[in-house]
C-alpha cells in the first residue's frame, strides 16, 4: 500500500477570523477557524492549513492564540503561514502547535532563510510556498516559462519558478506548495502544466493549490505530479464536501484516506 | 488514570503529544525531570528533525539515564518518531554515522523511494496479536513525516531483553520499513500517533491500557 494523497483545505484567517465567506449551517460561529478547523476534520481533512492574512505584523498574537486552540482539539497537522519573516517567526509558530511552517516572500527575499529554518526546525516542517505565474508578454522570460510572484501575485520578479523550487529543495525544504496565480479564483482546474513542470524538477512533496472548481479536477492535478492537492473556497462555501473529492479521487484509481 | 511524562529534550510538538495523550484519557507532565520522568507509569520521548541533533539533545537533558533506568525497572517508554529511531543502534544522515541508545539492533538510514519526506497517512501491517494495533481494521491510515527509518532488523530474535519477542509492524514507501516496534515495555511508532487524528488518539489509548 502506498500513501494516500492528500487533500487539503486552506482558511485564510484576518486577526484571528476567518477571511471567506462561510456557509455553514450547523457551526456556532463559522468565523472560528477552530470550529472550522474541527469541522473539516471530522469530514476527514488529511492536514489543515492556516494562511494569515493579517496586515498589520503588530497582531501576530492572535494568530498565535488560533493555532494554540487549534492544536489543542484537532489531532491532524497544520501547516501555518503567511507574514512569516524569520526563524523566530517559525519558531514561535512550531511552540503554538503548528507541525509545519511556510516561507514566501521573506523567502525570496532572502533564500538562506530556509536553510537556516531547516537546520534549526528540521526539513518536515518547512514548507516552501511558491505564487507563480506565466511570464506576461513583454516580462522577462524564464527557463520555465513560469516565473515567481509576490505581493499575492500582482509583482513579477523575474525569478523562474522552477530554478526555485529547485534552489529551495537544496536549501533543505521538506515540501513546496505551489500555487498558480494564473488559476487561482478561475475555478477551471489546477494548472497542470506548471505541476508537471516543478514535479519533474523537485524530490519532496509538492502540493497543487489554485484552480479548484469541481470535483473533478482534483485528479488530474494528482496525475500530473502533485502529491497533496490544496483548496479553499469550494470547501468553504460548501460547493463541495472533503469526501465529494476524496470520492471522485478514489474514481479515479488515487490512494485517497 | 495513567501519569504519563512527555520527555521535554528540546524536540518534537510537545504541546501536540501532551494534548492528544490527554485526550486519549492520560494525566500528562512535560518535563526534563529525571525523578518525575522516571516515576510516571509512562514515558513519552518525541523528537523530530535530524537523527544527530536530536542524540544530543536528549544526552544534554540526561534522558538516555532516564530511558536506561526505566528500561532496566521495565517501566513503559513511547518513542514516537525520531524518538524511535534513536532507539536504534546508529543513524547515517549524509554519510556521517551517529550512535543511538542501541536498544535495538540496526541502523537507521535515509528511505530509498521520492518523494521524500515519507509524508502523509499510510497503513501498517500489524499482526493480529498486537496489543498498540488492537482494534484497526488493516485499512487504518497513520500519519508519517520522516526521510529516514529502520529498514531491516538484523537478529529477528533479539528484542532489548534477554528472550523477548519483538514484534515488528511494517510500512511501505517505495520499499518497506519498520513503522512501529512492539517489544515489551519498550514500543515506538515511526509514524505520529499525536497527529493521526482518531486513529492516533485509539493507538495512544492503546497503550495507556498497557501501562
Amino acid at each position: 500500500m502506498a500513501v494516500a494523497v492528500r487533500v487539503i483545505p486552506c482558511l485564510d484567517v484576518d486577526e484571528g477570523r476567518v477571511v471567506k465567506g462561510v456557509n455553514f449551517t450547523d457551526l456556532v460561529d463559522a468565523g472560528d477557524p477552530v470550529e472550522l478547523a474541527r469541522l473539516y476534520n471530522g469530514e476527514g481533512a488529511d492536514e489543515l492549513t492556516f494562511l494569515d492574512v493579517t496586515a498589520s505584523s503588530g497582531d501576530r498574537e492572535t494568530t498565535y492564540e488560533v493555532v494554540r486552540r487549534t492544536a489543542d482539539q484537532v489531532f491532524i497537522p497544520l501547516t501555518v503561514g503567511g507574514g512569516v519573516r524569520s526563524a523566530d517567526d517559525v519558531d514561535r509558530l512550531l511552540r503554538a502547535g503548528a507541525d509545519k511552517v511556510s516561507l514566501n516572500t521573506a523567502a525570496v527575499a532572502r533564500p538562506e532563510l530556509l536553510e537556516t529554518a531547516s537546520r534549526r526546525f528540521g526539513a518536515q516542517c518547512v514548507v516552501l510556498s511558491v505564487d507563480a505565474r506565466r511570464v506576461p508578454e513583454g516580462g522577462e522570460p524564464t527557463a520555465s516559462g513560469f516565473e515567481v510572484t509576490t505581493h499575492g501575485g500582482r509583482k513579477g520578479t523575474g525569478i523562474c519558478a522552477v530554478g526555485w523550487a529547485e534552489r529551495a529543495e537544496n536549501l533543505g525544504v521538506g515540501e513546496i506548495l505551489l500555487n498558480s496565480m494564473d488559476a487561482d479564483g478561475t475555478k477551471e482546474g489546477f494548472d497542470l502544466e506548471m505541476i508537471r513542470a516543478v514535479r519533474a524538477a523537485v524530490g519532496v512533496p509538492l502540493i497543487a493549490s489554485g484552480g479548484a472548481g469541481d470535483k473533478h479536477h482534483f485528479a488530474p492535478a494528482v496525475h500530473a505530479g502533485a502529491d497533496a492537492v490544496l483548496a479553499a473556497s469550494v470547501f468553504h462555501f460548501g460547493q463541495l464536501t472533503l469526501a465529494e473529492v476524496k470520492n471522485a479521487m478514489r474514481a479515479e484509481g488515487i490512494t485517497v484516506r | 488514570m495513567a501519569r504519563v511524562v512527555v520527555l521535554d529534550y528540546g524536540s518534537g510538538n510537545l504541546r501536540s503529544a501532551e494534548r492528544a495523550l490527554e485526550h486519549a484519557g492520560a494525566r500528562v507532565e512535560v518535563t526534563s525531570d529525571h525523578q518525575r520522568a522516571f516515576e510516571a507509569d509512562g514515558l513519552v520521548v518525541p523528537g523530530v528533525g535530524a537523527f544527530s541533533a536530536c542524540m544530543r539533545g536528549l544526552l544534554e537533558v540526561g534522558g538516555d539515564k532516564v530511558v536506561d533506568r526505566r528500561l532496566n525497572e521495565r517501566r513503559p517508554v513511547l518513542g514516537i518518531c525520531v524518538g524511535m529511531q534513536i532507539l536504534f543502534e546508529r543513524g547515517v544522515e549524509h554519510g556521517v554515522e551517529a550512535e543511538g541508545l542501541g536498544r535495538w539492533p540496526g541502523t537507521v538510514e535515509r528511505l530509498r523511494s521520492e518523494p521524500l519526506p515519507h509524508m502523509g497517512w499510510n497503513t501498517v501491517s500489524a499482526p493480529g496479536d498486537s496489543a498498540l494495533f488492537a482494534g484497526f481494521p488493516p485499512e487504518t491510515r497513520f500519519y508519517f513525516v520522516h526521510s529516514f527509518a529502520a529498514r531491516d532488523w538484523p537478529d529477528a530474535a533479539r528484542g532489548f531483553e534477554e528472550g523477548g519477542q519483538p514484534r515488528l509492524i511494517r510500512a511501505e514507501h517505495g520499499d518497506s520499513f519498520l513503522a512501529a516496534v512492539e517489544d515489551g515495555v519498550l514500543t515506538a511508532t515511526q509514524f505520529h500517533p499525536e497527529k493521526s487524528g482518531e486513529a492516533g488518539i485509539g493507538l495512544l489509548r492503546n497503550w495507556l491500557g498497557t501501562l
